[in-house]
């Protein structure tokens, strides 16, 4: 097998894959969106409770491939109990892991947290998978502006 | 139980096939070029082409260009000529009548939106009925929904059974005296199905309904006789029988075309204009507004040639072999569940395997050089039938090879291995 293959479909991501965490509607959520990426039917609803400025809970609930399953899994594992500041800030580097863009270039980043994320840098080789893990983080952006119309991912 | 009954047992190793598919395989450029260009298995989206079509093609604008219907000089009356040779090119393919029942348009798609648009405005109206299929790509039912919504008609849906067969039953209670279109696929794109067509078309009939044929997965591996089947429009894509893409063609019964409204108004299609009115031309241009695709004509013509040259029965008779083939050796793999299993079926395997997202199974297939497609094939009521978000799609073509079923079936092993 490829040494890119494998690094797109680490132990982790197979694992977050078929046993997503934080799977279902948190019963104090404020803050909810849709997400659906039209070209390959992926679909994500993520559920925040915010308060305070800090993301209390999150979960979601939709189907989609092992990539945008597995992100949103680690999305969620990582923004829970974090201000929601530093979820943008996240964000924005897991946006320039993926694309190669310098969005958050200079911005402080927990650098655990990052880590934890970074096991998704194997779908950079795979440009069309790019949407697959990026879809739940603007869902997830779009629930905290308050934004209830769909998001479509296509970048 | 294996409804396909699987032609080779020891993996296709003693199948000849009705034609010289190696020497063929030479004329498509594309397949020769190493990247992901192993096993493509994509052509139920869009067919490669031959040096033939690209030649064609490169002719027309290197020795034969210039718009068509218009100039008196020379270069345009040639154009003109091969424009109109096409067309005939086109009639002799679905055995037409007559040339000025081929109306050119850019796909299958446009073509079944010429006719609910145009056909739509003449005979339907508020309270009449569309019978579509479970079986329709996205092209051949929102043209129709939007029909119905705009006149107030209803859209009615032939279902199907687990194998993906039309429950005749069922299409025989929906037809009814307002019943004025049964809009029906030639193959599905999803399943494979090829519906009893002759028997729909005079069901309808009988109904004093019309019948519009979607041939876009038909044309290219099903021989076309439109008087035999008496459908009333056939429509096919140009770039699924390996020609260029953005060229298609309609037929239409003549009496129906010229009861029919134009569809789009501009050059080409008119007789006379003032200002106060515009008499329209007859058939084919009434229906074909502004320059054409002149060289797409040239294209999809040379295409025409070329699969005739093979012979349909021979094209047909090969892919459904891949498919036996294919389908016998994924059945031996536990764990994958086929979808489409009609007793009469075009050469597509649509499958899932469990445990895994078709997505992620394309991605690891397109890096053992195995091009599929992975998704709804736009054809979503068909996937919410069997509950599923999509499923991977293996499509053959004249120029497949049983060395592409080994390439699939080894892609197979791959996602396998990385997925258990």
């Amino acid at each position: 097998m490829s040494s890119e293959l494998r690094e797109l479909y680490q132990e982790v991501i197979l694992d977050h894959g078929r046993e997503p965490r934080n799977f279902g509607k948190p019963e104090a959520a404020n803050h909810h969106a849709h997400g659906h990426n039209p070209l390959c039917g992926d679909k994500v609803t993520i559920y925040l409770e915010v308060a305070d400025g800090l993301v209390r809970d999150v979960g979601f609930e939709g189907s989609g491939c092992a990539i945008s399953m597995a992100s949103t899994s680690l999305m969620t594992e990582t923004i829970k109990g974090r201000p929601i500041e530093e979820a943008h800030t996240l964000f924005r580097h897991f946006h320039d892991l993926m694309t190669g863009s310098e969005d958050g270039a200079g911005e402080e980043v927990d650098e655990d947290a990052f880590e934890r994320l970074s096991v998704l840098s194997g779908v950079r080789e795979f440009p069309m998978r790019v949407k697959c893990a990026t879809l739940c983080w603007h869902t997830m952006e779009a629930a905290v502006k308050g934004d209830q119309t769909e998001v479509s991912s296509d970048e | 139980m294996n409804v396909v009954a699987p032609v080779a047992t020891d993996h296709g190793r003693s199948y000849t096939p009705p034609y010289d598919v190696d020497t063929f395989r030479k004329d498509f450029p594309i397949l020769a070029t190493p990247v992901h260009g192993r096993a493509f298995l994509d052509s139920a989206a869009s067919a490669q082409k031959p040096v033939q079509v690209i030649d064609a093609v490169r002719r027309c604008y290197e020795a034969e260009y210039a718009n068509i219907h218009r100039g008196v000089y020379e270069l345009s009356a040639l154009a003109t000529r091969n424009f109109e040779a096409a067309r005939e090119t086109v009639r002799g393919f679905v055995n037409a009548p007559d040339a000025s029942e081929i109306i050119f348009v850019r796909g299958g798609t446009e073509g079944v939106n010429l006719v609910a648009s145009s056909y739509g405005a003449k005979f339907v109206g508020e309270g009449d009925e569309i019978i579509i299929t479970y079986l329709e790509h996205h092209s051949n039912i929102v043209p129709w929904q939007l029909l119905a919504e705009r006149v107030g008609a209803k859209i009615r849906v032939i279902p199907i059974d687990d194998r993906g067969e039309l429950i005749m039953e069922e299409y025989e209670k929906l037809l009814n005296p307002r019943t004025k279109m049964v809009a029906v696929t030639h193959a599905s794109n999803a399943l494979g199905t090829i519906p009893p067509i002759k028997q729909i078309i005079d069901m309808a009939h009988a109904q004093g309904a019309h019948v519009l044929v979607d041939g876009a997965q038909g044309a290219a591996h099903l021989a076309v006789d439109v008087q035999a089947m008496d459908c009333d429009f056939y429509v096919f894509s140009g770039h699924k029988v390996y020609g260029p893409s953005g060229m298609g063609a309609l037929y239409g019964k003549r009496a129906l075309l010229e009861a029919m409204p134009p569809w789009q108004g501009g050059g080409d299609m008119i007789e006379s204009v003032t200002f106060e009115r515009t008499t329209f031309a007859p058939l084919p241009n009434k229906f074909e507004a502004g320059t054409p695709h002149i060289s797409g004509a040239s294209g999809l013509a040379a295409a025409i040639d070329y699969v005739t040259k093979i012979g349909l029965d021979n094209i047909e008779a090969h892919e459904a072999a891949l498919l036996a083939e294919a389908t016998a050796r994924v059945k031996e793999i536990p764990g994958i569940r086929i979808f489409g299993e009609a007793r009469h079926k075009a050469a597509i395997l649509s499958f899932l395997i469990d445990g895994t997202h078709p997505h992620d199974v394309g991605t690891i297939f397109d890096h053992e050089g195995v091009a599929v497609r992975a998704g709804h094939h736009c054809a979503q009521p068909v996937m919410d039938r069997y509950a599923i978000p999509g499923t991977v799609r293996a499509s053959f073509a004249l120029y497949n090879t049983m060395d592409d079923v080994d390439a699939l079936i080894h892609a197979i092993g791959k996602v396998k291995e990385i997925f258990n």
